[in-house]
């Protein structure tokens, strides 16, 4: 699509150019290997340095990698428990990791539960849960008063379905930006 | 009053006798120490309602308060209603007094009581004679005439249906009180409002947002609830009928109110008391708080989760659920001695207990293989009795004001839906449907008529 764009573009030029016997600009080269998007020949607005802009664009693309990650890697529970298992130590600390990286962030830590249990006790258990998780990063070094908590109990899942898997989803902590 | 007492010692003796034949589900034992009312219905008759001036509308009326009369007591689980093809005399045309009834044509088709009406009413106004007969006695044992706006029909009719009941158990019953319950209809979970019998529901709140745990304060003026619309778990008091309200904020949870029973009606919210499981300070703890929200002092002190406060009618203990054995067990506090017990044994996950008006027992919901089921548990140390088998998940038990029903939710039809049954698990039936799910329910005590 690009090759054809070019090439249209430098016919467009060319034979004009030729026609007005005029000595034009030196098209700048374009690199076809980047994965980047091309800048039309003639566009002269911007930055300079294309090689800047693309590591500005990779780092910037990182960095929304890493707050997805952040957001969306949850931590799971077994059932009635606010224990961190070893896998969720592990999340937490790619969480600790982030959070170090990006200072001025504050977080609420969500605790949810599955719906097998009862409203009222799954409240206090999604609490649990958010504590035992916040706990875990103050340990780890992150200011307490970044880390705020609350609890859904079973009134947000995230798989409504009545089965094992989708209850294994919702017995989760879940971090969002505040 | 006699007959009917007669009749429950037969029902006591037959059930006694009977016992070692009866397949028991759980504990037979705990049946033939309590006489179960709703094993053997009373049998009653209510004949058409006698229009005493002519004209359609009074016809209409007429018809309705006793379809009305006959629903209300019916609700009760204590009768079973003689169909009326089996009526050998019609008091409508015969008469509606005691001289004018033939009690043998009542008592040879089986009907113990008989209650007959009468109804004058003109546009706007009506007034209806009710009368209750012992028909083995052959005499009136209860007449009552009420008189009041067209409107006021309904209420009437639940005035006699009180009496009726008093007159048997010596109990006014429930007529006069709603249940409270949460339905997700609206796309988020908010508090709703029926009659007893499920007539009439209403959105209550409009939290727009999680609403949860409703309790009713003990004058029935107030309801404490969970909701979260300032996106955290707040406790929220508000007037059944007024715009007035309160917020109590604390950091944590504010989850589980329950109101303290009391004796004589205090006039202020301030007066009242309202247990709540808070946790500003990182322990999730039953505080004492007043109707208003001002905490007076922490009720519980131990490692973990103490949630859903239930009070025992004297206020003197109070119910919750703990898991400081590890998992959910429901405890029991005494408030004077400082001494918790614990009071269930049975499974590994009790929660939701309700304490029986009547002081004697406690509801609750065990888990079992992931699904919940009703269970009543005595203070004696007996075993708990089940009282929902193989239907779906049954949770969230709540007595009517005179310990004598229990309505609970229940996924047997596959969405949650609110249902009622006697405090022996007999007769259990659906009590309204809405959109969304209903859960939750919360039976208000039994309000004053004004």
């Amino acid at each position: 699509m690009q090759r054809k764009l070019w090439m249209v573009l430098a016919l467009l030029v060319l034979v004009p150019g030729l026609m007005l016997l005029t000595s034009c600009a030196q098209q700048s080269a374009v690199d076809q290997d980047t994965t980047q998007k091309t800048t039309p020949p003639e566009d002269t607005s911007g930055t300079t340095d294309s090689g800047t802009d693309l590591q500005a664009d990779a780092a910037q693309r990182a960095a929304e990698q890493a707050m997805n990650q952040f957001l969306n890697e949850h931590i799971y529970y077994s059932f009635d428990s606010a224990q961190l298992s070893a896998m969720a130590q592990a999340t937490l600390k790619r969480k600790a990791e982030w959070l170090k990286a990006n200072a001025g962030a504050t977080v609420a830590i969500e605790g949810h539960c599955d719906e097998r249990g009862t409203n009222e006790y799954n409240l206090a258990l999604g609490e649990r849960r958010a504590e035992s998780a916040r706990a875990y990063l103050v340990d780890l070094g992150i200011s307490a008063s970044r880390l705020s908590t609350i609890s859904y109990g079973e009134e947000r899942p995230l798989d409504a379905r009545h089965t094992e898997e989708a209850w294994a989803k919702n017995r989760r902590g879940q971090f969002k930006l505040r | 009053m006699v007959n009917v007492m007669c009749r429950l010692r037969r029902c006591f003796f037959v059930t006694l006798l009977l016992l070692p034949l009866m397949s028991a589900p759980v504990q037979a034992v705990d049946e033939f120490i309590e006489i179960n009312p709703f094993l053997k219905k009373i049998p009653l008759a209510i004949p058409d309602f006698k229009p005493l001036a002519p004209g359609t509308p009074t016809l209409e009326t007429a018809q309705n308060a006793a379809q009305l009369l006959a629903e209300t007591l019916l609700f009760t689980g204590y009768f079973k209603l003689l169909d009326k093809g089996a009526y050998l005399e019609e008091p409508r045309e015969t008469g509606i007094t005691a001289a004018s009834i033939n009690f043998r044509n009542w008592t040879v088709i089986g009907a113990e009581l008989l209650i007959t009406g009468g109804i004058r009413r003109s546009t706007e106004a009506v007034e209806m004679e009710l009368r209750l007969f012992d028909t083995f006695k052959g005499q009136s044992v209860l007449g009552k005439r009420y008189r009041g706006r067209l409107q006021d029909t309904r209420r009437m009719v639940r005035k006699f249906a009180s009496e009726v009941i008093f007159f048997l158990t010596g109990n006014r019953g429930f007529f006069n009180s709603e249940i409270a319950f949460v339905s997700t209809g609206t796309g988020n979970k908010e508090i709703y409002i029926a009659e007893f019998d499920g007539r009439n529901p209403a959105q209550f709140t409009r939290t727009r947002n999680i609403t949860l745990s409703p309790a009713w304060s003990p004058d029935g003026q107030w309801l404490a609830y969970t909701a979260y619309p300032k996106n955290r778990p707040y406790l929220y008091v508000k007037h059944r009928h007024h715009k007035r309200g309160y917020e109590i904020g604390n950091k944590g949870l504010n989850i589980t109110p329950a109101w303290v029973p009391i004796a004589a009606m205090p006039t202020s919210l301030e007066d009242m008391r309202l247990a709540a499981t808070l946790s500003f300070t990182g322990d999730q703890e039953i505080y004492l708080l007043t109707g208003k929200g001002k905490i007076i002092k922490r009720l519980t002190k131990s490692w973990g989760s103490d949630v859903s406060p239930t009070w025992s009618p004297d206020g003197k203990k109070f119910a919750f659920v703990s898991n400081r054995s590890g998992n959910p067990q429901v405890y029991i506090k005494n408030l004077d001695s400082g001494r918790v017990d614990r009071l269930t044994f049975k499974g590994r996950y009790n929660t939701q207990p309700s304490w029986s008006p009547k002081g004697d027992k406690l509801a609750y919901a065990g888990m079992e293989g992931g699904r919940n089921d009703i269970f009543v548990i005595g203070f004696k140390g007996r075993p708990p009795v089940q009282l929902t088998h193989d239907t779906g998940g049954n949770e969230s038990p709540s007595w009517s004001p005179d310990g004598s029903m229990i309505a609970f939710s229940s996924t047997r039809e596959g969405r949650s839906r609110i249902y009622v049954m006697t405090a022996f698990g007999t007769d259990q039936r659906r009590l309204l449907t809405l959109p969304g799910e209903q859960t939750n329910p919360q039976w208000s005590p039994n309000k004053h008529l004004n």
